[in-house]
């Protein structure tokens, strides 16, 4: 699907070019985003290699699978198919408490490991049940304090820059659980197209 | 709320503070394993590296020829006989999208409407409560080499909708416009 989504976005901009004579703008864009990819990427060495650093020190330390053993009884029901003590759980809690506190630079490298974890568990190319229950959560955007929000309201001056925690709270409690459902009844669906 | 940004700015000291010591504890070599992991977070950011760049060239192709435009006003008719704002609408589609271009029209309302206007508050909350989706998706699944994902996207396309939705509900309840 991702295959179709990629290309249809590059050949429906390149289409539509075409007759509305864009097509300098399009070719600025696709070098100019090039460019930025790379940044992106080289941006996110220091980060990755940092928390990837510390958290195998904080694995070896026998850290991750006292978070959870912590919230066992939360994160079974929600990753059924992880055995209990897999270190699989510690980084996907990781990556939510990250979430949870605002340090988005944080929770990729504890996400991507988490997901390096889920693999080995499934074994194959294809998405497991519990990375897509993970990345719907992640999608759906835990989060207690929007650090960056915040600072943007400060920037122009608000009088209460933190006023709307308490709305996003919400909103995002809504989305994932929202999230944790729709997930739900797509592995229901998938359970019964494959019984048939 | 102060106290709220105290723990921010604690958390990641102490998450250091917390493993170093406990690491220390088991006399575990420690600086060696760290060296160790961070080697694995150089090889992850340059194979990260295509799948980045593929997805946001394709997506700045789409923006930069107008299409995601047009695509935009086509849909805010639509959605603003459900009472959606108009001035939120481009913002609700670009968030699962790019991350980068919803930052920069969340900045761009606020310093338009102002921070304590009603579309302040609601691009505030809206650029809090979800995430973007595509970015996460490429980033998490390529780094593992996931081809096949399943429903992952549909998933994760449908709980945005709803977050984008609860934001307009609960915004609008709590401050009334």
């Amino acid at each position: 699907m991702v295959n179709y989504i990629w290309a249809a976005m590059a050949v429906i901009g390149i289409v539509y070019a075409m007759f509305n004579g864009t097509m300098e703008e399009v070719n600025e864009a696709l070098f100019e985003s090039a460019d930025d990819a790379v940044m992106l990427s080289i941006g996110l060495i220091s980060v990755l290699v940092f928390w990837l650093g510390l958290m195998k020190v904080a694995e070896e330390a026998g850290l991750l699978t006292m978070l959870a053993k912590l919230f066992k009884p939360l994160v079974t029901r929600l990753f059924p198919d992880i055995p209990k003590d897999h270190p699989a759980m510690g980084y996907i809690l990781s990556n939510f408490t990250a979430n949870l506190f605002g340090l988005g630079n944080a929770a990729t490298p504890m996400g991507i490991k988490a997901m390096e974890q889920m693999k080995q568990l499934s074994q194959t190319d294809e998405a497991s049940r519990s990375m897509i229950t993970f990345l719907a959560i992640n999608t759906s955007s835990l989060t207690l304090i929007p650090a960056t929000v915040i600072a943007i309201r400060m920037k122009y001056d608000s009088a209460a820059p933190t006023e709307i925690v308490g709305t996003t709270i919400i909103a995002t409690l809504i989305s994932s659980a929202a999230a944790i459902i729709i997930d739900r009844l797509f592995y229901y669906r998938r359970v019964r197209k494959q019984k048939k | 709320m102060s106290f709220i940004s105290t723990i921010s700015s604690w958390m990641i000291p102490l998450i250091i503070l917390i493993v170093l010591i406990s690491a220390s504890w088991k006399k575990l070599p420690s600086y060696e394993l760290f060296v160790e992991g961070g080697k694995e977070g150089i090889q992850m950011a340059f194979s990260l590296l295509p799948f980045l760049l593929g997805m946001m060239v394709s997506i700045a192709i789409l923006r930069g020829s107008g299409a995601l435009d047009a695509f935009i006003s086509m849909l805010s008719p639509l959605l603003q006989a459900f009472g959606v704002p108009p001035d939120i609408v481009p913002l609700s589609i670009i968030r699962p999208i790019s991350g980068t271009a919803a930052l920069g029209m969340t900045t761009e309302l606020i310093n338009t409407h102002g921070p304590d206007s009603f579309i302040g508050r609601l691009a505030s909350t809206m650029q809090g409560s979800t995430d973007t989706t595509l970015y996460i998706i490429t980033v998490y699944f390529g780094a593992v080499g996931i081809r096949r994902m399943g429903d992952a996207l549909k998933v994760g396309l449908l709980a945005d909708l709803i977050g984008i939705i609860a934001s307009i509900v609960i915004v609008t309840i709590v401050f009334a416009r």
